[in-house]
Parts: structure tokens; C-alpha cells; sequence
């Protein structure tokens, strides 16, 4: 309980700035929907005149824009990125951390068993991260209603989304807890977080492009894809397996890794 | 009952050489030295013994239980204090210290303050305002809260004022004295010579010699230095004698054999000063590393 609450103490900082910016970031955007939906026609020329790859790339292809959800489709994409970034974040630092600011020998040194510190920390950035999902849920549900001029719109849908910010905070979680663990040594945590991001993130945006099948399937953003649940009202079930099986995957090694870890001394 | 066992440790980092088949006991009650240079593997031992890193060889019992299988247990007895001291930055002196604190299972409050009042630590300051000595301080009541019964130190006095470096070994012995055993791991051998009751010597990775501080001073050379108007050094060239060397007229040698046969020697020539004194830990040390 003690790592648990020193963990979430060093965390509380990061995670209330994340969550006030994803709020922020839906609030504004949300509040400059009724320009877009009563221009309609004027949009869709507009997004008729960019090249077909470009919209592919923002995941803005088959968007309704017609519809407040299909607005906060494009938003939540970037929501996403957000939360992916934060997520990695202590993903990458969870353990690391201790060893880049070299309070290891500390930590280590104490009458605590390795796995026990593992869970620890895990839970502590999951309690964050789920605060962080809150706040999302809060938020959507607010400014939707609050610039959706009172029209209708699909709840199960929004739900659906939101519910799937869990499974895809942890994907990047766990993954990145699992390259802190296979590499040496994690000296900044920030290049390995953007490189994990906006890699599987290019991935999915390229796959859509060059209508390549096999690359997209390993990225969380093609098994969560907005559009595709927004239209459907469901998950595409076998993508969200493979985030569950890398999810468990992950944890596991990263269990096994850290209790037979070397750990390197300061000097 | 011996509170550290080594049998056969052996690390190696890669290809890297850490420690090779290293074996030694450490019994109840002692001081026990563990001297070396730089990179000999002082500090690899250490972390074997903690569990931060894992043998690739042999095993270390302490308490009679193996450091590993019994990590946890056997560190609610151990204090740890490391060469080099880092803590979580953002912290105030008392949380970390409360901090750690909370991972033993006595109520330490009492020892935390009284060791913190003798180290003349100024609980409320931050952890990154404070000088590298004053984060030693930090470190020194951290290791020593929980009063520990095995208390492991490595390099402990860098970046300590004489005064605090007086002051934490009083410390030690105290704690000492009350029944805790010491490991002393250092370069400075000074104080490994006023501290510890037995010394073990690390060259590149191995044990060479395991002694009693005394017999070691005892049993091995002496330093001689004559004085004489004329001597001829060539009367001192036989078996046990080293270093000879002649400067001003006098005559300086490190000798290890029968003392009479050097004293009827020397009482055959006119000489105006004779010294003859046991070799200094640092003179041995620096004899077993030549």
C-alpha cells in the first residue's frame, strides 16, 4: 500500500494535467461544432477537395459529418492519441524510473519482494489512468449535450466508445512496461512514448492508405477505430482480442522479466 | 553462528567479469572489512547480497538463509547504505524517511528522529536542495532506522566532514556493540584499519587474503629503516627482503623472516638510528596489489 500511494502521488501531477487537456481539448472542439454542422454542404466540398490519402491518414474517410457523433468520431481519434501518449507514458517509466533516477538500491534494498513492487505501481497507474477515463466520460457526455443544440443522438454508440478507452489505455501500459524491461536502459521516457504512439498510429493511418490488411492489424487504433464503431454500434471483436492477448501477453513478461532483472548500479 | 555465508559466488555481466568464486564468512558480532580498488567488485558482492542482481554462480546465505529465495525476509534485518545516494527528488527529508520507514514492520518513528538529531539533519528541506553530504546523512539514517542486525556499507564516508565522518563511526560502533554486524566495504584504508576486527582483500574479482587485522600487521613485513654513517646496502641482500632502497645513508627495506638474524646483523655495524615498525594496512594493501 505504501508504493501504491507514493506511486500515485508522484503521478497525481502528470495525470491532472492530462486529464484537464483532453477536457479542454474535447470542450473547444465541441464548441465549434454548430459552425460545421450548419454549413454542411460548404464541408463536404471542402473535404471532397483534399487527396484521398490525406483523409485516409486522419481516419476522416467515411465520417458523418452530418451527425454530432460523427463530429466527435474525429475527436476522439485525437483523444486517443492523447491517451495513448499518457498511458505509455507510465508505461515506459513504471519500472524504469526507478533505475534512470537511480533510487533502485533504495526501493530494492528494502524487505519488499519484486512482483509485490510490480503490482504496486501497476495498480497506481491504472487508478490514474482510470481517473484519466473518467474525466473523458464527463466531459463527452457535457460538451455534447451542451453544443448538440438538443438533437438526438446514439448514446450506445458513445458509450461503446468510451468503454473501449480502458482496454486501449492498458494496450499501451503494458506494452510499453514490457520495452522498458526489454531494453537496457530507459533514459528518457518521452522519445520511446512518441515513437510507440505515432508509430503504431502510422501504421494504421498507412495500412488505410495502401489498403495493406497484414501491418494495421497490430495497431490498438485500427481495433478501437472510431468510424468503424460509430457505424457499426460494435466492436470488430477479433481486433479487440488481439489487444487483449498483447495486454495479457505483456503484463506476463513484464512480471517475468523484472523478478529475474539485473539491476544496473548508479555508478 | 555466521551471519554471512559465500560459497563460491561468481557474476559475471556478459562477458564482463564482476566477482569469481568468491567465499568467505562473516560471524556475529564482527566488523568485518572488505577492501579493494576500484572495480575489484566491492560493490557487485554488496548487490548480490541485496538481491540486486542474481549470481550466475555459487550462492550467499545471511541469517543462514539464502539471499534470494529469502530476499524480503532477510532485508526486514539488513541496512543498506550505498556509495553513491539518490533519492526521489520532489521529496521532503521526513516523507522519504517515513517512506522508508514504512516498509519494516517495527515502529521506527523514535530511531528515525534520534539518528536524524545526532546526523544534524534538517528534516524539512527537500531532497534535491540538499548537498551530496547532507544526502549521505539522509542515507545514513535511512540505512540504520530499523536498527538492523547486519549493516552493509559501501564507501560509506565519501562526501562526509571529518566531524560527521567521527560522529557516523561512533555511530557504527555503537550499533555494533549493541550486537549488529558491520560489512565495511571500502578504499580508504584508514578506516578499515581503525574500524574493522577482520579484512578481506579483493583483487580483480577474487578474494586474496582474509585475515585478522592484527595478524595480518603482525605476521607480515616489517618496515625497517636504519640510519649509519657509512653502510653498505649489499650486507642486507638475502632472502626476505624487499624495496631496498638507500637514501642519504639510510637504508629503508621491507623484511619478513626470522627478527634475529636482522637484529645481530645490525648490531654488527656502527648505526646512529634503527626504526623498525609494522607495515601500515595501506602499505600491505598496496603490497598485494603490486
Amino acid at each position: 500500500m505504501n508504493i501504491y500511494k507514493h506511486e500515485f502521488k508522484t503521478n497525481l501531477k502528470s495525470m491532472v494535467i492530462w486529464s484537464a487537456s483532453i477536457s479542454c481539448l474535447i470542450f473547444i472542439y465541441m464548441s465549434i461544432s454548430s459552425s460545421f454542422s450548419t454549413n454542411l454542404t460548404l464541408l463536404n466540398n471542402m473535404m471532397a477537395s483534399f487527396p484521398k490519402e490525406l483523409l485516409i491518414a486522419f481516419g476522416m474517410t467515411n465520417m458523418d459529418w452530418s451527425t454530432i457523433l460523427g463530429y466527435f468520431g474525429l475527436i476522439f481519434l485525437f483523444c486517443q492519441i492523447c491517451l495513448a501518449i499518457q498511458a505509455s507514458n507510465y508505461g515506459f517509466s513504471l519500472v524504469s524510473i526507478e533505475e534512470s533516477e537511480f533510487t533502485a538500491d533504495f526501493l530494492l534494498a528494502k524487505p519488499v519482494r519484486r512482483t509485490k513492487i510490480m503490482t504496486s505501481k501497476l495498480l497506481s497507474a491504472i487508478t490514474s489512468l482510470t481517473i484519466t477515463n473518467i474525466i473523458v466520460w464527463i466531459s463527452s457526455f457535457l460538451f455534447i449535450n451542451m453544443f448538440n443544440n438538443g438533437k438526438e443522438y446514439q448514446i450506445k454508440s458513445l458509450v461503446l466508445l468510451l468503454l473501449s478507452i480502458t482496454v486501449f489505455q492498458l494496450f499501451f501500459l503494458s506494452v510499453g512496461m514490457l520495452i522498458s524491461l526489454l531494453v537496457k536502459r530507459v533514459r528518457s521516457v518521452t522519445p520511446f512514448s512518441m515513437a510507440l504512439v505515432f508509430g503504431l498510429y502510422i501504421l494504421n493511418a498507412f495500412g488505410g492508405m495502401i489498403g495493406e490488411q497484414s501491418l494495421e492489424i497490430i495497431s490498438p487504433f485500427k481495433h478501437f477505430d472510431s468510424q468503424y464503431i460509430l457505424k457499426n454500434a460494435a466492436y470488430d471483436l477479433p481486433l479487440v482480442l488481439i489487444s487483449v492477448t498483447v495486454i495479457v501477453i505483456s503484463v506476463a513478461g513484464s512480471y517475468v522479466l523484472y523478478a529475474r532483472r539485473n539491476i544496473p548500479s548508479a555508478v | 553462528m555466521s551471519i554471512i555465508e559465500v560459497n563460491h559466488l561468481t557474476k559475471y555481466y556478459g562477458k564482463a567479469r564482476g566477482i569469481v568464486d568468491v567465499s568467505f564468512n562473516v560471524e556475529e558480532g564482527e566488523i568485518f572489512g572488505f577492501i579493494g580498488p576500484n572495480g575489484a567488485g566491492k560493490s557487485t558482492t554488496i548487490r548480490l547480497f541485496l538481491s540486486l542482481i542474481y549470481p550466475t554462480k555459487g550462492d550467499a546465505k545471511i541469517f543462514g538463509k539464502d539471499c534470494i529465495k529469502f530476499g524480503p525476509e532477510i532485508r526486514q534485518e539488513i541496512g543498506y547504505l550505498p556509495s553513491e545516494v539518490f533519492y526521489y527528488e520532489g521529496m521532503k527529508v521526513l516523507d522519504l524517511l517515513k517512506y522508508s520507514a514504512s516498509f519494516y514492520k517495527k515502529d521506527c518513528t523514535k530511531r528515525l528522529y534520534e539518528l536524524a538529531d545526532l546526523m544534524e539533519l534538517d528534516l524539512k528541506r527537500r531532497i534535491d536542495d540538499l548537498s551530496y553530504g547532507n544526502k549521505k546523512k539522509v542515507g545514513i539514517v535511512q540505512g540504520l532506522l530499523h536498527q538492523p542486525k547486519l549493516i552493509v556499507l559501501d564507501e560509506p564516508t565519501a562526501g562526509l566532514d571529518p566531524l560527521m565522518q567521527q560522529k557516523f563511526f561512533n555511530l557504527i560502533r555503537e550499533e555494533n556493540k549493541k550486537g549488529a554486524t558491520v560489512f565495511f566495504s571500502s578504499h580508504i584504508l584508514g578506516e578499515v584499519q581503525r574500524m574493522c576486527n577482520r579484512v578481506a582483500i579483493i583483487k580483480e574479482g577474487s578474494i586474496i587474503n582474509i585475515q585478522d587485522i592484527k595478524t595480518l600487521q603482525k605476521d607480515n613485513y616489517k618496515k625497517i629503516q636504519i640510519s649509519a654513517i657509512e653502510i653498505d646496502e649489499k650486507r642486507f641482500e638475502f632472502d626476505g627482503v624487499s624495496k631496498l632502497e638507500k637514501v642519504n645513508g639510510t637504508l629503508r627495506f621491507f623484511y619478513k623472516g626470522d627478527i634475529n638474524l636482522l637484529t645481530r646483523l645490525i648490531s654488527d655495524i656502527e648505526i646512529s638510528d634503527v626504526t623498525i615498525e609494522d607495515l601500515t594496512l595501506e602499505e600491505i594493501f598496496m603490497h598485494y596489489y603490486e
